[in-house]
């Protein structure tokens, strides 16, 4: 088989899944009304399958920031952030970030993807050992792959599955690093960080925390996992991204390690692109803003989400461990998830539809992301509706 | 470690390969290939490098994996961690 014949085939795949080419992957949005709505085809859909966890991407607030910045500054910076893509507006945010997370330093890269991408290849390298849930994301496998070291993954969420290897790697322990996110982006369940942390601990290891989902969601101020457990101090580096809760496109890290600035130098995935564009920036600062403030946002977000995590529930839907802002419905083959997501689309409900091999342990996940700006009626109507087609999964 | 180790490693390799992708022990040979002729997706694969961990008390990285094609080269891996360990 030839390079071509080789995505042929793999289409051919996709397309015995999808036998009637209805795409459910990169669906066009044609129109957007709000934090909730949109048009899909000739469809207004209610939106249950963003990331826009506190509602925030029509706050006035940062489109005028954005707007003002476009002015001022320009479309873009067309440069690196090591050359000519460092702008006040980046610096501050980087400061901004530092002071959320009362952390000495702040690095703001262009997506979430490369804030991890440039973490941890700038961490760790051939001969040093990564430890890494098994349902880390992508960026997190991608970062790993990226820096040459030895990748070695433990069960999801299981301390003491970690613990075992932690053991096996003997005094290789010292250069390694632990990864673990906030929420987990697909059933959205979070990590057991006190465990971890005790186990970092005691291993002496460096611990990384992907606060991607949680940012925004947990703890009072919204810094994510780590202020939920009052366990800020114990991690080394948080990253995270401003394309969830602060409703943009970059990423971050932090941390009070000063080697934190070294990762200027060393990381491609910082050096080797253009840095985010002035709007996003100021967006991102005015919507961080929000977010510090948001405990109001949190309030009603997480009123929502326990009532839809508790309706599916007693429907009978197989769900995640954790109520929170993802949730996701577990069904046993892609035919029914594929199923299941047409029919929601027919009443007017776009969530998320996550098959092998992207799902955990092959499984198949209709997934919803729940958001402030969601109000209780639209809650109950996706609710309804889902019981409403509980007959079409049911086994 | 010594050839016995060898054959007990690919013999639980064995085991376990027929199973995740129901074909016939038999019909498994150090020869066989993981990917064209048992279908072992990526998933199954990252699954199947943890019960092996488990079995031997080693730690198998993943990356060392990338050339790994067949149940012999699999086989070969595993003895040469466990005999380092
Ligand atoms: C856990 C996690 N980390 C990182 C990212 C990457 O974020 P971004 O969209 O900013 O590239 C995501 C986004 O999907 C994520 O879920």
């Amino acid at each position: 088989m030839n390079l071509l014949e080789k995505l042929d085939a793999a289409a051919a795949a996709r397309k015995s899944l999808l036998p009637d080419g209805i795409g459910a992957f990169g669906i066009p949005i044609e129109e957007v009304y709000s934090a909730t709505e949109a048009r899909i085809g000739d469809r207004r859909v209610l939106l249950l399958g963003t990331n826009n966890y506190l509602g925030l991407t029509f706050a006035p607030e940062c489109i005028q920031a954005a707007h003002e910045a476009l002015d001022k500054e320009g479309t873009g910076t067309t440069g690196s952030r090591m050359a000519n893509g460092s702008y006040f507006g980046h610096r501050a945010l980087e400061r901004e970030f530092a002071d959320f997370y009362q952390c000495s330093g702040g690095i703001v890269f262009t997506t979430g993807y490369q804030a991890n991408l440039g973490t941890i290849s700038g961490l760790v390298g051939p001969g040093d050992t990564v430890l890494i849930d098994g349902d880390s994301h992508a960026s997190i496998y991608d970062g790993c792959i990226l820096s040459g070291a030895d990748i070695v993954r433990f069960r999801h969420n299981d301390v003491a599955d970690m613990e075992k290897r932690l053991r096996r790697l003997g005094e290789r322990v010292e250069t390694t690093l632990i990864i673990a996110e906030g929420i987990y982006s697909m059933l959205g369940d979070q990590a057991p960080l006190a465990e971890i942390i005790e186990l970092k601990n005691k291993y002496r290891c460096i611990l990384l925390l992907d606060e991607a989902h949680s940012l925004g969601v947990l703890g009072e101020t919204g810094q994510g996992l780590v202020e939920k457990t009052g366990l800020l101090k114990a991690v080394d580096f948080i990253t995270g991204t401003f394309s969830k809760s602060l409703c943009s496109i970059g990423g971050f890290c932090v941390s009070n390690h000063p080697q934190l600035e070294q990762l200027r130098y060393v990381s491609h995935p910082y050096i080797f692109t253009a840095s985010p564009s002035p709007a996003t920036i100021a967006s991102t600062r005015a919507a961080l803003e929000l977010l510090r403030k948001g405990s109001h946002l949190r309030t009603q977000l997480w009123k929502n989400c326990t009532q839809l995590y508790t309706q599916l529930k007693e429907t009978g839907y197989q769900l995640g461990p954790d109520p929170g802002p993802v949730i996701a419905a577990i069904l046993d083959t892609p035919q029914q998830a594929l199923l299941m997501w047409r029919s929601l689309l027919e009443h007017n409900i776009y969530v998320n539809l996550i098959l092998p091999p992207a799902a955990p342990e092959g499984k198949s996940l209709v997934r919803c992301s729940v958001n402030a700006a969601h109000t209780s009626e639209q809650i109950k109507y996706v609710g309804d509706t889902f019981a409403k087609l509980y007959n079409l999964v049911k086994s | 470690m010594s050839q016995t180790d060898y054959d007990q490693i690919v013999q639980l390799l064995c085991d376990r390969l027929a199973d995740l992708s129901k074909t016939p022990e038999e019909s498994i040979s150090p020869e066989t290939n993981l990917i064209t002729q048992l279908s072992i997706d990526s998933i199954k694969l990252l699954g199947l490098i943890m019960e092996i961990e488990d079995a031997f008390d080693i730690s198998i990285p993943i990356n060392a994996l990338t050339d790994i094609q067949t149940v012999h080269e699999l086989a070969e891996l595993v003895h040469k961690i466990k005999s380092a360990s």
